[in-house]
């Protein structure tokens, strides 16, 4: 009945779409927008465990929190700091990684032969499997004593002269990095091969006719018809991987190694942890100024470059 | 490509066969190990188990109360699926169809909170949490309902974005002639475009639904004994002494199977949306 009234309603074309909005427009204000406005006013608090349960009458500190989230010579702020060059390094390196091995992987498995539907398959398996799952198996093979990996580095292979421990110290970064190419580069697959089909196959009958060799068929025809791929999916990767949390933590917990000390894991224990909530927001309100002033720049400088192309 | 020569045929066998491995090795560990007595998974690793058991698979529903995590881990998904794809689908229509004014500013708002890390939204969630029920008694804190609304904090941005791009590779024709015959906007929304859209609405409700199975930050603070997710809840395998590892392998089995399986059927759906929505 209602329903056969909403159906034959009409309501002025002009007041259609913000009918349409609204859910989303409500819905937009009640988890993003009031958060984060409550997330920057927190900033400005003196709001530590003893404010938990009142928080809204945290005494008002002004910068206070900001200051002592940059004062490199403190621990507070020495540790952030380290943090942030992890996070850069990191990221860096698994979206180097994850997009240069989906290329490959991409190119390699551009022409039919027997089995590709199912390596595709079988390629997207770290996509599709959930984080936790997957990250508690990497967890498991990086154990020192009863792991995989160093069975395979040192009993099998012989490379290593004593079993490395993974999950603590320096090399808890390489096993960082290790799951997150292997979680990430699938995407990079996945898109990139979607943005191959899009390339019609006589632009490469004709190169191979003039005489172009393989590498040149890349060079001149595969990568530049990959280009605007290319810019939204290492964007996509960038936001992604810098923010990543969900491999840090199930990997090494709630308190991970220097080494391996990405940000996201490094506020969550700053607030959750040592119950400071005041300063892990200054520290939310930083990192969301860096990525807007990361993603304005990368998405200048593209349009910019790709209007001197047209 | 076209005259491949043999060098460059065995890099690409060399290459295919070395990342299959990288691939698989994690899911052949999982599944060897889940079949492993208790004695080899705590000694050094071994590719063939010693004996081949059942028993994790018995003894994961005993050791933790999986079966609870797996229904909350399912009521959260599908909760939080369902809104952002149907919210989606009426703001996804508004952007794609109309031109009005602030419809640049809801795209880029959109647009730009789904680069926003989840630990930015979290602190703010869990005091606002904390404090509704403080004073109005509504315990959002630990409850499924204030997980779901969490989860909308990814699902909604990413799901509004994939549909409008989806809408748009649609013909506009197609409405136009539903018009013709008579229809109103909510008819041919009905009617002509949620039909022609289901590619790009599967795609991103698989995706929502996958993320929301696998979230692991918010579920990890805004949960509790009675509604805490597969996400935090496989972390009970380990205890104080020891981590049975065969039991984590086959509970991560276990509860991958239902998504990995979705998601290879609904794997073309799932592409299709992607390159509408997303590479064009």
């Amino acid at each position: 009945m209602i329903l056969d009234r909403i159906r034959s309603w009409r309501p002025g074309r002009a007041g259609l779409p913000y009918l349409l909005l609204l859910p989303a427009l409500a819905l937009e204000l009640l988890i993003h927008l009031i958060p984060m406005l409550t997330g920057v006013w927190v900033s400005f608090k003196q709001l530590t465990q003893f404010f938990i349960r009142n928080w809204s009458e945290a005494p008002w500190t002004g910068l206070a929190n900001y200051r002592v989230a940059v004062d490199f010579d403190a621990p507070i702020g020495r540790s952030l700091l380290n943090s942030f060059w992890v996070t850069c390094a990191f990221t860096v390196l698994s979206v180097g990684l994850s997009w240069l091995i989906g290329t490959v992987a991409a190119i390699h498995t551009q022409d039919a032969f027997r089995g590709r539907g199912l390596l595709r398959a079988a390629f997207l398996l770290p996509y599709a499997l959930p984080a936790y799952a997957a990250v508690i198996t990497w967890s498991f093979m990086f154990q020192r004593d009863t792991g995989l990996v160093n069975h395979l580095l040192h009993d099998q292979l012989h490379l290593t002269g004593d079993k490395p421990f993974w999950l603590i110290g320096d090399n808890s970064f390489t096993a960082l990095t290790t799951v997150s190419v292997w979680r990430s580069w699938p995407f990079a697959f996945l898109t990139l091969t979607a943005g191959l089909q899009n390339i019609p196959r006589e632009l490469y009958e004709a190169a191979a006719l003039d005489g172009a060799g393989v590498w040149q068929q890349i060079r001149r025809i595969t990568l530049p018809s990959l280009r605007p791929v290319n810019l939204v999916l290492v964007l996509v990767l960038f936001l992604w991987t810098f923010n990543d949390f969900n491999t840090p933590f199930i990997l090494f917990g709630k308190a991970a190694p220097e080494a391996a000390d990405l940000i996201s894991v490094h506020i969550y224990q700053s607030s959750f942890v040592t119950w400071n909530f005041g300063a892990g927001s200054a520290m939310s309100v930083l990192l969301l100024f860096f990525l807007l002033l990361v993603t304005s720049a990368y998405l200048f400088l593209t349009s910019r470059s790709r209007g001197a192309d047209d | 490509m076209i005259d491949p020569p043999a060098s460059f045929r065995w890099f690409r066998r060399a290459f295919l066969v070395l990342l299959t491995a990288f691939t698989l090795t994690p899911v052949l560990v999982m599944l060897s190990s889940s079949l492993k007595p208790l004695q080899d998974v705590q000694g050094p690793f071994r590719w063939i188990p010693s004996e081949v058991t059942l028993r994790p698979y018995v003894d994961i529903w005993r050791t933790i109360p999986l079966g609870r995590y797996v229904v909350n881990s399912l009521i959260v998904a599908v909760g939080s699926t369902i809104c952002s794809v149907a919210i989606a689908i009426l703001a996804g229509y508004a952007v794609s169809r109309f031109r009005f004014r602030g419809r640049r500013i809801f795209t880029v708002t959109v647009l730009s909170t789904q680069m926003f890390p989840g630990i930015l939204f979290l602190l703010p969630l869990f005091l606002l949490f904390v404090n509704i029920g403080n004073t109005t008694g509504v315990a959002l804190y630990g409850s499924r309902g204030g997980l779901i609304l969490t989860y909308l904090t990814f699902s909604l941005p990413f799901s509004i974005w994939m549909l409008v791009g989806y809408l748009d590779s649609i013909p506009r024709e197609l409405d136009e002639a539903a018009a013709v015959d008579g229809c109103g906007p909510v008819r041919t929304l009905l009617r002509i475009v949620v039909p022609a859209a289901m590619p790009g609405i599967i795609a991103v409700a698989v995706y929502s639904f996958m993320t929301a199975w696998g979230e692991v930050l918010f579920a990890s603070v805004l949960t509790n004994d009675t509604t805490r997710t597969l996400a935090v809840g496989l972390q009970g395998y380990a205890t104080q002494t020891d981590v049975y590892w065969n039991q984590v392998m086959a509970a991560s089995l276990v509860v991958s199977v239902p998504v990995v399986a979705g998601f290879l059927l609904l794997q073309r759906f799932l592409v299709a949306g992607l390159t509408a929505g997303a590479v064009k």
